[in-house]
């Protein structure tokens, strides 16, 4: 007879030693995707549905941790400060969250939906080129998570959705900070692209799953929903 | 001479990094502060850099550390996120440019406090292993009385994090100070063939250590340096050799 299952916990490396004999019965969704690819409408949809269904839901996100999420957009002003040690407060703010509230809440049997995770925090670094192994190495301390979709954007399509929402490009979204053009339209293209290209190489590594997101708000939203309910049920 | 290799290309380093390690009350800041005027007066360029120093970092992190409590794992991200800093602006441009950096803890002080604490050793090594090896590193030997005696005849007040009470190994503080400094001395001394560390017995006159610390650096100053070449890679496994 199966009971309700408990997950116990899995991680990318060696995990946090202090929490190993943590188990769960929460599940912990991640959306990933450049900024302007659909992540905030998806996920605000995607909680309404579930909290609609009696889970509990808890949304966290990148840059918002107590401790540094505040000293992350000071120090994205310091241009000076070096490519490792703002890959470094990245983690420091992205570790603080996950043992103060993804993982507390996971074993309270909470839905934690995560606006991004490692995956975007790991592309950055190798696009700026910090090898891919000591990213990988440096979140060993990460969670493997049950659900990971990457919605999937061609990079005309990203900036044109951009344009309508904001009329400048964002000084990192755009990798400005990499040298790759002065022009700054051609800039974010080939920034994203790069990106775009670390995400493929994730997919197989990590298994994230691929989600068109070229589509409409409504079409993207029915697929995440049908994969998220055939997930949830097999897993009970 | 020590070579960075990074993506097939060889950078050298013809700089010297000098590290004291030890615990607090050991002694090593008014060594290494003796050391560096001796180089100065001596005509070399000397940067001495100290642990847990960048302004940025700290205005960063001075806000949140007030209020949250942090995680061992977070607390130790916060530090390599300081050494980085230093790193990348100061100890690896000067390194690159001749100049002997001195460094009043390095690396070592992480792997020592980041264990303590309950951290895997392996992932902070592993975090850390950009940083370059230290040509010579100094470790202070102290026993844990005179090393105490020290810091709180100097220093009554003792600080939450410095005393490990966030690691409930007692409700009193100094006894808490006082198993945390033990631990790290475990730490330290299980490092000490592995890193290659120098000893210094912490417990000797002032001048007496200084002169064995000038004699050992003596050789860098004229001696032809060895070509190394270090790549991300080999030297994390030269560590855990």
């Amino acid at each position: 007879m199966q009971r309700e299952s408990k997950n116990p916990i899995r991680w990318y490396g060696k995990g946090i030693p202090y929490l190993h004999d943590i188990e769960y019965k929460g599940k912990l969704i991640v959306i990933e995707g450049p900024d302007s690819s659909g992540r905030s409408s998806q996920i605000s949809l995607l909680t309404t549905k579930l909290e609609a269904d009696g889970h509990a839901v808890l949304n966290t996100g990148l840059k918002r941790s107590e401790l540094i999420g505040e000293g992350i957009l000071e120090a994205k002003r310091n241009v000076s400060l070096g490519r490792k040690t703002m890959a470094l407060f990245y983690a420091a703010d992205f570790a603080d969250q996950l043992e103060q509230k993804i993982i507390p809440a996971l074993e309270a049997g909470y839905i934690v939906i995560a606006d991004r995770y490692i995956f975007t925090l790991m592309a950055r670094n190798t696009v700026r080129g910090i090898p891919r192994k000591w990213s990988h190495d440096l979140y060993g301390f990460a969670l493997v998570p049950d659900l990971i979709y990457y919605l999937k954007v061609d990079s005309y399509t990203l900036v044109h959705r951009v344009f309508e929402k904001n009329s400048s490009l964002d000084y990192y979204e755009s990798g400005a900070d990499m040298g790759l053009s002065d022009d700054m339209f051609e800039s974010f293209i080939l920034y994203q692209q790069k990106i775009a290209r670390e995400f493929q190489t994730m997919q197989k590594t990590y298994g994230l799953v691929a989600i068109d997101g070229d589509k409409s708000v409504e079409d993207v939203n029915l697929d995440l929903k049908k994969r998220i309910d055939v997930a949830l049920r097999s897993r009970k | 001479m020590v070579v960075l290799q990074l993506k097939n290309k060889r950078l050298p380093i013809p700089g010297k990094l000098i590290v004291v390690e030890g615990i607090d009350g050991s002694g090593k800041s008014t060594q290494i502060r003796l050391l560096e005027k001796w180089l100065r007066y001596n005509g070399h360029h000397v940067f001495l850099t100290e642990w847990n120093s960048s302004e940025v970092v700290k205005d960063i992190t001075s806000k949140g550390k007030k209020k949250a409590k942090l995680t061992p794992t977070t607390f130790s991200l916060l530090h390599a996120t300081d050494f980085a800093d230093r790193y990348e602006r100061n100890i690896f441009p000067l390194l690159r440019a001749g100049y002997f950096v001195l460094a009043d803890r390095y690396i070592y002080t992480a792997y020592a406090r980041d264990g303590t604490r309950g951290c895997n050793p392996d992932w902070v090594r592993k975090v850390y292993n950009f940083a370059v090896k230290p040509d010579i590193t100094f470790y202070f030997r102290t026993p844990i009385d005179i090393a105490i005696e020290r810091i709180l005849s100097g220093r009554p007040q003792l600080k939450y994090y410095e005393a490990g009470m966030d690691l409930n190994l007692s409700k009193d503080m100094y006894d808490s100070y006082r198993i945390f400094q033990g631990r790290i001395i475990e730490q330290y001394e299980s490092m000490v063939k592995s890193e290659g560390f120098t000893i210094i017995d912490a417990t000797l006159d002032i001048e007496e250590q200084q002169n064995m610390m000038r004699e050992k650096i003596t050789p860098l100053l004229s001696k032809k340096p060895q070509t190394q070449t270090i790549t991300m890679k080999n030297n994390e496994n030269a560590k855990r050799k």
